[in-house]
């Protein structure tokens, strides 16, 4: 894709270092790189991701210097960050608001990607590389929201490393060495803020095997059809696509400074501004919102199948969710890549959108409450029969009157110790997490494999230059319908 | 002319709660007075009850909200009174020094006084506390005047003298308890008028307080009714703090500038009634600024950057289209 350099040294000097060391013309060919003229600006996200990467490490390496991980500092000096630190509330509140910044660029950039199939031959190494990325990212922002030592993060992190002690055999070990002893405490802390410190430079170090994958194929584009002729079908990344992707990633860091300037805690939670206490539990603890989706797979698994718990097989479903992305380029049985000429897979791809953001809701409220109710509440008596059996009676509407809860209890002799109480019938979120959740994995289990045998594709343009060309010219080109022999 | 002058703002006021109501499906409620809301937790049996309840804000919002909002520094200021008088005696304020009081953005900020170690309403406030400290000729502990470089000290030692002074409950520290707290100074101004009678059916244990907003659950002590009507809120060990007591303000006192009768610090000199509501709604304001006390540097530090960077952007798109006029894409 890249073809031959075309560096051509100068001076006496860079045709010395030329020979020594060709950075210059390593720079020069990744400016000169080849890029499809079509991009559209979901292409923008992988350059916003960047910047978001680098804000990251920048601001973090900053607050560093200011932090102190122990249990009984760590509170307090985010709390100093903010006060008395000479723009420590920006420093911080951009590292707070970035990491949401962060998933919501990667999640966009994610969609993309399964969109027009840029997972599909020959990118496939791109696309695993990219998950490890995305994994690396939630184990990053894990440990990075224990740190300030809310709350939230404290029993957050209960929940999590209690999951990984569910796993049969290697969860136990696994647990103690990340907690550094039986409970959460300050080995806990400081080793998460050692790794906290420490991912970023291995997300970095992907991130650059991601680029290098992706500088050899060369871009996917919107129509999914390859390069066929470099000088028609494509420009140089510089100027044209820095200028592009500037213009995305200024907008981007516009909404980004709406949050970090005037509404840097809306994506936080309340409780985390509460210090932890150990013994107090939140009401209902709830991940940030970029995990709130496998966290609603977790909770939606309440039954146990054979000998394996609904714990463990929670857990399984979760990290399978996340899993099974290493696997989308083999699920996905098309040779179409864009989803553009998919007719029923973009219905599908939609309907995915839809059931993963849903999910972020199941994971946000209590499984036990309603999305909607059924009706307005009823009244039930609990009560113990003759035989001390605990008995439900049937629903009442009233609780005064004939026919209403309090007459059903007046009559129970007192010894069956009669409680009137509320019945609420409704659909629960724990069902929608189910339905969604399944959905989730029918999507790429099912689906995905299915769709390139039974599925139509659409004609697709002949080359990326007749896909833009058709937009102007009268006379359209001819499209090509022929069942594709390799990925197109 | 002299109708219109009348009904505008009226017809205004009307149109913002309708446009403020349709915009967050929350209605905007006028201050009510603890009277009303006893009254209305009667005439509760009309819908299904729920453990929410409406939170209660200031007639026309909160001032230092918005893009634009700054905090009202008389609120802030009497609002300080409130927390020294009143809320003081049981909850600390552990991440606030006095000093922070007379910073940029702080309640007694004076631009005379760059240095907040130097202005003299910090220090006669610092001097009001009395503060812990290592005393250097003995070593031991002794109490002393606050100076402003102090932190507010905490009324207890630690949380186990806090919880055996309080029939078992903590204080919580007031530090960042607007940010703490869902509904944030809404919730906090709630709350302090939400000390309403029990409505009858209600059981309230010895050595607790109803009160209509907490964060709770009625439904065990709703005794011998129907459960479905149980009244909002919860109950907590704080009885309720504020009384119509003459919680006054003095900032010039000891400018020297008024002298004699006008310096006690019991008489105010803004003419404000001292109602519970008004009481709730400065010590609401007050307490905002001591979560986060750089609320204003960093709204205008937005309102900087956030049109430098439309600018920005308008200038890279028109970059953009030049670079890719002759290019079909």
């Amino acid at each position: 894709m890249s073809g031959p350099s075309t560096y051509e040294p100068t001076t006496g000097f860079t045709k010395w270092l030329d020979q020594r060391l060709p950075i210059i013309r390593f720079n020069h060919d990744l400016m000169e790189f080849p890029t499809p003229k079509n991009l559209n600006y979901w292409w923008t996200f992988g350059g916003i991701l960047a910047i978001c990467l680098v804000v990251q490490i920048v601001t973090g390496i900053v607050l560093a210097m200011h932090y102190v991980a122990s249990t009984d500092g760590a509170f307090v000096s985010v709390e100093r960050i903010m006060r008395d630190i000479d723009f420590g509330w920006l420093i911080r509140n951009i590292h707070a608001n970035g990491a949401s910044m962060f998933f919501l660029a990667v999640y966009i950039h994610m969609f993309r990607g399964l969109y027009y199939g840029s997972y599909k031959s020959p990118r496939e190494v791109i696309w695993i590389l990219g998950v490890v990325i995305y994994l690396l990212m939630m184990a990053t922002a894990f440990m990075g929201y224990v740190l300030p030592w809310g709350q939230m993060s404290f029993h957050g992190s209960a929940v999590i490393t209690n999951l990984i002690g569910a796993i049969p055999l290697i969860g136990e070990p696994i647990k103690t060495y990340l907690m550094g002893g039986p409970a959460i405490g300050d080995p806990t802390l400081n080793r998460f803020f050692s790794l906290h410190y420490l991912l970023p430079f291995v997300i970095a170090g992907v991130v650059i095997l991601h680029i290098w994958a992706l500088h050899v194929p060369g871009n996917n584009n919107p129509t999914g059809v390859s390069v066929k002729d470099v000088k028609k079908d494509t420009v140089p990344f510089h100027p044209y696509y820095t200028v592009k992707d500037g213009f995305a990633i200024i907008v981007f860091l516009i909404l980004f400074a709406y949050f970090v300037f005037f509404a840097p805690n809306a994506l936080g939670h309340a409780d985390n501004s509460i210090e932890a206490n150990p013994l107090q539990t939140p009401a209902h603890i709830v991940p940030e919102w970029y995990l709130l989706p496998f966290y609603a797979i977790l909770r939606a698994i309440t039954f146990d199948i054979g000998p394996i718990p609904a714990k463990l097989l929670g857990v399984m479903a979760m990290f399978g969710s996340i899993g099974i992305l290493f696997l989308v380029p083999w699920l996905d049985t098309s040779k179409v890549r864009s989803m553009r000429y998919r007719p029923i897979a973009k219905q599908l791809f939609v309907l995915f959108v839809l059931a993963s953001v849903g999910l972020g809701f199941c994971g946000a409220n209590d499984p036990d409450k309603f999305v909607f109710k059924f009706g307005p509440d009823k009244l039930v008596v609990n009560y113990v029969d003759a035989n001390g059996q605990p008995q439900t009676s049937p629903k009442f509407d009233a609780y005064e009157g004939a026919g209403g809860a309090q007459e059903f209890a007046g009559r129970l002799p007192p010894s069956s110790g009669a409680s009137i109480a509320v019945s609420e019938d409704g659909f629960k979120w724990l069902w929608a997490s189910q339905i969604l959740g399944s959905y989730y994995f029918l999507y790429f289990l099912v689906f995905l494999p299915l769709l390139g045998i039974i599925e139509k594709p659409k004609p697709r343009p002949p080359s990326i230059a007749e896909s833009v060309r058709k937009k102007h010219s009268s006379v359209p080109p001819a499209a090509v319908n022929p069942v594709p022999q390799a990925a197109e | 002319m002299r109708f219109v002058k009348l009904a505008l703002p009226k017809f205004a006021l009307a149109g913002m709660a309708t446009l403020a109501a349709a915009a967050f499906a929350v209605p905007v409620l006028a201050p009510a007075t603890a009277q009303e809301h006893g009254a209305a937790e009667e005439h509760a049996d009309a819908g299904p009850a729920s453990g929410d309840h409406q939170l209660l804000e200031p007639k026309g919002g909160w001032k230092h909200e918005g893009f634009f909002g700054t905090f009202d520094v008389n609120a802030m200021q009497r609002g300080f009174k409130v927390y020294q008088k009143v809320c003081s005696t049981c909850h600390g304020m552990r991440l606030l020094s006095f000093r922070n009081l007379g910073e940029p953005g702080g309640p007694f900020y004076d631009a005379r006084y760059p240095n907040p170690n130097d202005n003299p309403v910090v220090k006669k406030i610092a001097s009001e506390f009395s503060v812990s400290k290592i005393d250097p000729d003995s070593g031991g502990m002794v109490s002393v005047p606050g100076i402003p470089a102090d932190s507010f000290p905490s009324p207890y030692p630690n949380a186990i003298a806090a919880s055996v002074a309080n029939g078992g409950a903590v204080p919580p520290d007031l530090s960042v308890i607007v940010k703490a707290r869902a509904g944030g100074a809404s919730y906090i101004y709630s709350l302090l008028q939400g000390f309403v009678p029990p409505p009858a059916g209600l059981n309230v244990s010895s050595g607790q307080h109803y009160n209509s907003y907490f964060h709770g659950d009625t439904a065990s002590q709703w005794i011998g009714k129907d459960p479905r009507n149980k009244p909002p809120g919860g109950f907590l060990a704080m009885s309720p703090p504020l009384q119509n007591l003459d919680i006054r303000l003095q900032r010039d006192c000891v400018e020297g500038s008024q002298g004699g009768t006008s310096c006690d610090p019991n008489t105010f000199d803004d003419g404000k009634p001292t109602t519970i509501e008004q009481q709730a709604h400065d010590v609401a304001v007050f307490l905002s600024w001591a979560s986060d006390p750089k609320t204003e540097a960093r709204k205008q530090l937005g309102v900087a950057v956030i049109p430098f960077l439309v600018l920005l952007s308008i200038l890279t798109f028109l970059s953009y289209r030049r670079l890719w006029r002759n290019v079909e894409h």
